[in-house]
């Protein structure tokens, strides 16, 4: 019981370095997304402990599903960003603030 | 016959203002002026009937208003009160009238004139015959509102229109008192009708009016409004300073409505309240005292005008203030007697003076005429006769009417009653009389007698008028002469029963028998003092050659003169305290701070901006940069999860968290 309560906080830690990191990070955009995909770890790594846990398939079909997304998701994010460093030569998250409220 | 002297000046005034277009010049002038002279003969029936074969009459028509307690009807009371006003009111009228159409010939408007003037002598017989006291408020404001178009005849004159809105606003403050009285009547006795009052006004002396645990005497705080109504319409001390300005409209009308009708509505409205008045002391002080000082007041202001017309306004003022004073020492005989002698006099010299004035081309200034005697003999002889009079001349109308006053008068300071004022309004009331007439024959020397100042162009055309003119001078120059021998012992008679129920005396306020026992060198008095007036005025203005140096440069003669001269400043000091601050006060509190501030800022313009800065904070949140926008994802998520944590902790109630997140999103906006 123990081992799996650890887990749980191992995968909570990790989501919350995946956030932080998300918010903290002023400068690479390259670092938030890494954060993000720390975050679909994380998160993939909880369902397929809860499927362990549980007994059930459902979580690692799930944790697979996820995976995929993820990289179809990286990969679409990773091309927005080539698209934007052509436009603006930059990629740094300060200078991108140009929709303001 | 009765209700025929109310419609027949609303008939001719209908059909001369509504259809005078059509009748014409000549035509609409003798339309209105044979409606009224028809009116004055049926009320001269009318007289006989009521007042002298003593049959009094009361007419109900129909219901007006009739809700709950409070019911009107269209009613007539004719008493003899009321005839004798409707004999002044229509005599004067219908010879202002005839007056008015040679007077006013050359006017383009002559028929819009004479509407207006038969509108007015229709709301002034309306208000006296009335029986109740809204029919009486609606002829009180209806007389306003036809003296407001009378003044401003000649509405292309600034002048007119200032001093038309002078008279209407100043009226209306009285008429404000007067509303406020009917509705404290109303109050106390549940009626409006003065049977019902004065019938009942014995049982209501000890009633006192509970107002935030202050006691009222109700019947004298009830007369005190009805007073303030009084007070505005007959021009008393305090709301005079429209009555010299109402000078700007045409002659006739100053004289039909400052010297007959219009100023002796507020006297009017005391004597017919003489049953409530004659209960209540402190109403009987305030008019001996408001009364001898409009009296002194004004025969001091008239005596240095130089404005023909407003010396004799002045002197209406103060002749009011001797009816008023004449009341207040409850003599109310006394004082429409005084009333029906100085219509005759009053209206005489108006007329006179508008006669003088139409034959020096329009100039008012009494200081540009003089020895117009060579010319106009006539009206020299009605204007002294009017003089004469006005001053107390023994055995001519003023005379008897006035020296009587100031016989009572000094009963009253001599009683020992608890009347000590009534010293002060007794020499008060006495010293006037020596301005009266000093006044009086300085208008008449600087007009008639001194030498000429007119210019030569203005000598040349001066005439006399045609009979038309001198008509009416003539019958009032009759009235001015006999009508006060002839109707005093009807008037003023000891024990005539002329006045029946129609005025009430206390018989412990009654001082008539003591009157006529006085000593005979204070019988005397009035008429020294008169006497020395008229001496005065000749020797300064016979003389004048001679105090040139001496007398009129003399620093505190002229300091008076000039202070009398300037109206003792009531204008000004008015203007400058009370009118300049309530046009500053209505302009930038309750307009600029109240209406477009205050109220504006708690509804559109302040609501407005305040959805503008929200909105700005609110979308300022958006601030382009992306860990922004992530942070306040992150923060949704986190308070949105938050319930879901605590309902499942402490199974928490839901609503009250919403409400939470709101006032931590609005304090953190």
């Amino acid at each position: 019981m123990i081992s799996q309560i650890n887990c749980v906080t191992i995968s909570f830690l990790l989501f919350l370095i995946g956030m932080f990191g998300l918010f903290l990070n002023q400068k690479n955009i390259l670092i938030m997304l890494m954060s993000l995909e720390i975050m679909f770890l994380s998160l993939s790594f909880n369902l397929v402990l809860s499927s362990v846990y549980l007994d059930d398939i459902a979580g690692q079909i799930f944790a697979l599903l996820v995976l995929t997304i993820t990289a179809a998701e990286s990969s679409i994010g990773l091309a927005i960003l080539v698209v934007y460093y052509r436009i603006r030569s930059t990629i740094t998250v300060e200078l991108m603030s140009l929709t303001k409220g | 016959m009765y209700l025929l002297i109310i419609t027949l000046p609303l008939f001719g005034a209908v059909l001369t203002g509504f259809a005078g277009r059509w009748l014409g010049h000549y035509g609409a002038a003798i339309l209105s002026t044979s409606c009224v002279v028809i009116t004055f003969f049926i009320s001269l029936s009318l007289f006989y009937e009521v007042g002298l074969a003593g049959m009094s009459c009361f007419i109900t028509l129909f219901t007006w208003i009739d809700s709950g307690t409070f019911k009107i009807t269209w009613s007539f009371l004719f008493d003899s009160l009321t005839t004798v006003m409707l004999v002044i009111i229509t005599t004067v009228s219908s010879l202002v009238h005839i007056y008015s159409i040679k007077y006013m010939e050359k006017d383009p408007h002559l028929p819009r004139f004479m509407a207006y003037l038969e509108i007015f002598t229709f709301f002034m017989i309306i208000l006296v015959t009335s029986n109740n006291l809204i029919q009486l408020f609606l002829g009180w404001e209806g007389v306003g509102l036809a003296s407001y178009l009378l003044i401003n005849f000649w509405y292309t004159r600034l002048s007119a229109g200032q001093s038309a809105i002078k008279a209407l606003v100043v009226n209306r403050i009285g008429d404000f008192g007067l509303s406020l009285g009917i509705l404290t009547l109303f109050y106390i006795f549940h009626s409006v009708e003065y049977s019902t009052i004065f019938m009942c006004v014995p049982l209501f002396t000890n009633y006192y009016l509970d107002v935030f645990n202050i006691k009222l005497h109700g019947l004298s705080l009830a007369g005190i409004f009805l007073f303030i109504g009084a007070l505005g319409k007959s021009a008393q001390l305090g709301l005079h300073t429209w009555l010299p300005d109402a000078m700007e409209g045409p002659t006739p009308v100053s004289a039909l409505i400052h010297a007959a009708t219009m100023v002796t509505a507020g006297v009017f409205l005391m004597i017919r309240f003489s049953p409530l008045i004659e209960y209540s002391t402190f109403l009987l002080f305030l008019l001996t005292i408001f009364g001898s000082m409009t009296a002194f007041f004004a025969a001091v202001t008239g005596a240095f005008q130089n404005d023909l017309k407003k010396v004799i306004a002045y002197s209406t003022c103060s002749q009011l203030g001797y009816m008023t004073l004449a009341c207040g020492l409850s003599n109310y005989h006394v004082s429409i007697f005084h009333l029906s002698n100085h219509a005759f006099f009053k209206a005489l010299l108006f007329l006179s003076a508008g006669s003088v004035i139409h034959a020096v081309s329009d100039e008012q200034d009494m200081r540009k005429m003089g020895s117009l005697l060579k010319f106009l003999p006539l009206t020299y002889s009605l204007m002294l006769i009017g003089s004469l009079s006005l001053s107390g001349f023994p055995f001519l109308s003023g005379f008897y009417s006035k020296d009587f006053i100031l016989e009572l008068s000094q009963v009253a300071s001599y009683s020992s009653l608890n009347m000590s004022y009534s010293l002060f309004a007794c020499w008060l009331a006495s010293s006037a009389v020596f301005f009266t007439a000093f006044y009086s024959f300085r208008l008449v020397y600087l007009t008639f007698l001194n030498s000429s100042n007119t210019p030569r162009v203005t000598v040349l055309n001066i005439h006399e008028s045609s009979w038309l003119i001198t008509l009416p001078l003539f019958i009032l120059g009759l009235g001015s002469i006999f009508i006060g021998y002839l109707t005093k012992d009807i008037f003023i008679g000891f024990g005539s029963d002329f006045w029946g129920s129609a005025i009430f005396i206390l018989p412990c306020n009654s001082y008539v028998l003591e009157a006529e026992w006085l000593p005979s060198f204070i019988k005397w008095i009035p008429f020294l003092f008169s006497f020395s007036g008229i001496l005065v005025a000749s020797l300064l203005n016979i003389l004048a050659f001679y105090f040139q140096t001496d007398f009129w440069y003399n620093k505190l003669f002229l300091f008076w003169a000039f202070l009398a001269n300037k109206k003792w400043y009531w204008d000004k000091i008015y203007n400058d305290i009370v009118v300049n601050f309530l046009l500053n006060f209505g302009y930038k509190v309750s307009f600029k701070n109240l209406d477009r501030g205050f109220v504006e800022l708690l509804g559109p313009v302040g609501l407005s901006k305040l959805v503008q800065v929200l909105s700005f904070r609110v979308s300022s949140i958006q601030t382009g940069q992306l860990n922004h926008y992530i942070f306040f994802m992150v923060l949704g998520l986190s308070l949105f999860s938050f319930p879901f944590l605590l309902i499942w902790a402490f199974s928490f109630d839901l609503n009250f968290y919403a409400l939470g997140i709101f006032c931590i999103l609005f304090i953190f906006i």
